[in-house]
């Protein structure tokens, strides 16, 4: 059948022995993926610390918060997230296009070295003081630049390999990477056009001003969601689940409307994050608008992912990683629910400028771009360095568990400071006085951010015990595969 | 929607066309919504007061940016009853209008500060900023008792130009003057009448108590001294702070 044909990975993928990828370069990104990981995870826990006992700030200017948080979401989305993206769309569009990196070893280094040389400048930057406050965009000009020149070329080995393809379709994950590749250009670059001070300083202003620039930001910002860690990551569900549970994806006709509808309607999002501001109304209502129409694509995607499923649910049993890879679907279908309820104004004149969006946002986090990436590293670790399995399942087994319940203090402690907070900031008395100062409210906080702290704990944790396992496994002999390894056969020229 | 479905394969056997598409697809939500605000006219309000930063205070609005004030505090005040008791009137879009970056924010764990000028004396905001719990015991502040350091001025006039060429309304008398301006504000006694005929209500003093030299700590207190000062809303009517 046609329709199988298109949405089965297993169908593009070569048989052992007829041809290799490029994969030393993936396996330094699997492995910058878990360290970046274990760091983004850690900073997380000393801000979450410094919030609940302020004394950690350390009276240095180098260990503020307002400096440390930063370098906690940069570490978290672009290093963690970014290796992860870089790791496995690299891997799967080599495999489903049956298909030689464009640019070989040699670009796959470039790219490998000159992201992780951004991710250093950015965070050295912000450590020292050096950034533009643009959330989520912090970097200098300099580093954007220099990310612009790294970007461009992973478009063009990505893009590349494509063309190079043995098949003739275009996988649907190679569809989410590319959106995700060619969207997240157009947002970096217009966001952070800058003209630099000059007179030896580092230091630049954004070209855009005011109302203008909080809604170019929001449109950037909302959709380093939207792509980065949706779009990028949908790549990865639409690989992996199927790879895992030995299934075809569910439907092909659902992946279609799924991945048009998603990127068309993410875009519009942004104002969302501007309600009740001085952003004109009518932006405002049409990011409300798209939001609430956003939740249709995202669970029909959830969907798509949850019932490839279908006559292997039973491996959820025996296959701890394939239980990460599903288990992050379903927090997508919850965070993806949380967002459009947070968009409509009502709602969000109260949860806006509280914990509770940060409780959303660790819900995606944590639990989507958290759980599909160790389950796709949990697969990833044995194929890249020719393993038979994992060195120990049931350590996977703890990882999971413990990060489940570190997911759940979090948001669960953030959903009831955020509502508390916000209903706490509009409370009268009976005299019709505000009841509450603002620091009566910070104070009220500190049981629930020690809550908050515990569960990065819990999660962190359970990292160091995927590290160590993954650690393991590539050590370990026993497991290495007994099968002689295919000679390289090259690909013939198009 | 069926055709579409089932002449997808011609898309999904073109890397170019799949690529244009999905650029197109992406495009039209940020045209939509980002042009027009820079061509509707009453996207900004027209009211009096709003003025270019002085230099000090543009210096101090540096190093909010530089330590990610943002990241704990708005400066954003919605038109709530709860919020303008406790903050006074809502932002205008105006009040932002030569912001680079705008400040804005997202989160509140610390109170908004869109107006906060004139709300707390200099040596409380300087005290505060020393140590934010010898003043609030319950405040969760980092400490910037580091800010007690002379002021680096030495791209005041670089960063004024590339203010201008980027359209806030800085004249070559304000550019020429920038250094003179910026130490007249930060001490309590120079003549500063130039300063105050190119600044309107901007307020000259000795922001850290220390009047030997002009620090990180003046020129911050100087700006959080200004914020949500500069439109008088007993004058302000309704008609122009209209935004359709």
């Amino acid at each position: 059948m046609a329709v199988a044909a298109h949405a089965d990975p297993t169908a593009g993928d070569a048989p052992a022995g007829e041809f290799t990828i490029i994969e030393a370069p993936l396996r330094a990104f699997a492995v910058a993926t878990i360290f970046w990981g274990v760091v983004g995870f850690l900073m997380g826990v000393v801000i979450a610390s410094q919030l609940t006992w302020p004394l950690l700030n350390l009276d240095l200017e180098w260990t503020t918060f307002g400096r440390l948080r930063p370098v906690h979401t940069s570490a978290v989305i672009f290093a963690f997230g970014g290796n992860a993206l870089l790791c496995t769309s690299l891997y799967v569009v080599q495999r489903t296009c049956r298909a030689r990196l464009f640019g070989g070893e040699d670009m796959g280094w470039f790219l490998f070295w000159g992201y992780q040389f951004f991710i250093v400048a950015a965070a050295l930057g912000y450590v020292l003081g050096v950034t533009q406050s643009k959330e989520y965009a912090e970097p200098e000009w300099y580093v954007d630049l220099w990310l612009t020149v790294v970007w461009v070329a992973y478009l063009v080995a990505f893009g590349g390999t494509i063309l190079r393809r043995q098949e003739p379709h275009i996988y649907v994950a190679n569809w989410f990477y590319l959106a995700f590749i060619i969207t997240i250009a157009m947002l970096h670059i217009v966001n952070n056009l800058a003209l630099p001070v000059g007179g030896g300083t580092g230091k630049s202003y954004v070209v855009w001003t005011g109302v203008q620039d909080a809604m170019i930001q929001w449109w950037y910002g909302h959709n380093a969601v939207g792509f980065f860690l949706t779009a990028g990551f949908l790549g990865m569900m639409y690989y992996f689940i199927p790879k895992q549970a030995d299934r075809p994806v569910y439907s092909y006709r659902l992946s279609i409307i799924h991945f048009w509808s998603l990127i068309f309607l993410y875009i519009w999002a942004g104002p969302h994050h501007l309600h009740y501001t001085a952003l004109p109304d009518w932006t405002q209502t049409l990011g409300m608008v798209f939001s609430v129409m956003l939740w249709m694509p995202s669970w029909g995607g959830m969907i798509n992912g949850l019932m490839t499923l279908s006559g292997a649910w039973d491996k959820l049993r025996t296959n701890p990683a394939l239980r990460f890879s599903v288990t992050a679907v379903g927090f997508y279908a919850m965070a993806t629910f949380e967002g459009p309820v947070m968009s409509i104004k009502a709602v969000n004149s109260l949860s806006h400028y509280t914990d509770w969006t940060i409780g959303h946002v660790h819900s995606g986090a944590l639990g989507w771009n958290g759980f599909i990436t160790f389950g796709a590293m949990y697969y990833l670790f044995p194929k890249l360095w020719k393993k038979a399995g994992l060195y120990s399942e049931k350590l996977v087994s703890w990882h999971f568990w413990l990060a489940t319940l570190g997911i759940v203090l979090y948001i669960t402690s953030m959903w009831v400071s955020g509502i508390m907070q916000g209903l706490m900031w509009r409370a009268y008395d009976e005299l019709g006085f505000l009841q509450y100062s603002f620091v009566e409210t910070v104070a009220a906080m500190h049981p629930y951010y020690a809550i908050r702290m515990l569960g990065g704990l819990l999660y962190l944790t359970g990292a160091l015990l995927m590290a160590y396992n993954l650690w393991m496994t590539v050590r370990s002999t026993a497991l290495a595969e007994t099968a002689p390894q295919p000679a390289f056969a090259p690909a013939p020229a198009e | 929607m069926f055709r579409f479905l089932r002449d997808h394969g011609i898309i999904e056997r073109n890397l170019i066309l799949m690529g244009v598409l999905t650029l197109i697809t992406v495009s039209i939500g940020g045209l939509v919504q980002i042009v027009p605000l820079f061509t509707i006219e009453t996207t900004i309000e027209r009211v009096e007061g709003v003025r270019p930063y002085t230099p000090l205070e543009l210096a101090g609005r540096d190093i909010y940016v530089r330590e990610g004030c943002y990241v704990c505090h708005s400066q954003m005040v919605r038109p709530f009853r709860d919020e303008a008791e406790r903050y006074g009137p809502y932002s205008l879009a105006a009040e932002s209008m030569y912001d680079h970056p705008f400040q804005w924010g997202s989160k509140r764990t610390g109170p908004d500060l869109a107006r906060l000028g004139g709300k707390y004396s200099d040596d409380w905001h300087a005290a505060h900023l020393r140590s934010p719990r010898a003043v609030v015991p319950e405040s969760v502040m980092p400490p910037y008792a580091f800010l007690d350091r002379p002021l680096d001025i030495g791209a005041i006039e670089a960063k004024l130009k590339a203010q201008r060429t980027l359209g806030t309304p800085y004249t070559d008398e304000m550019i020429a003057n920038a250094r003179a301006d910026l130490e007249a504000q930060a001490s309590a006694d120079a003549d500063a009448s130039g300063f105050a005929s190119r600044y309107a209500r901007a307020r000259q003093g000795v922001f850290d108590g220390n009047p030997r030299e002009v620090t990180e700590m003046d020129a911050l207190v100087a700006y959080l001294q200004m914020l949500g000062t500069l439109v008088q809303f007993r004058d302000v009517t309704p008609d122009q702070v209209r935004q359709q």
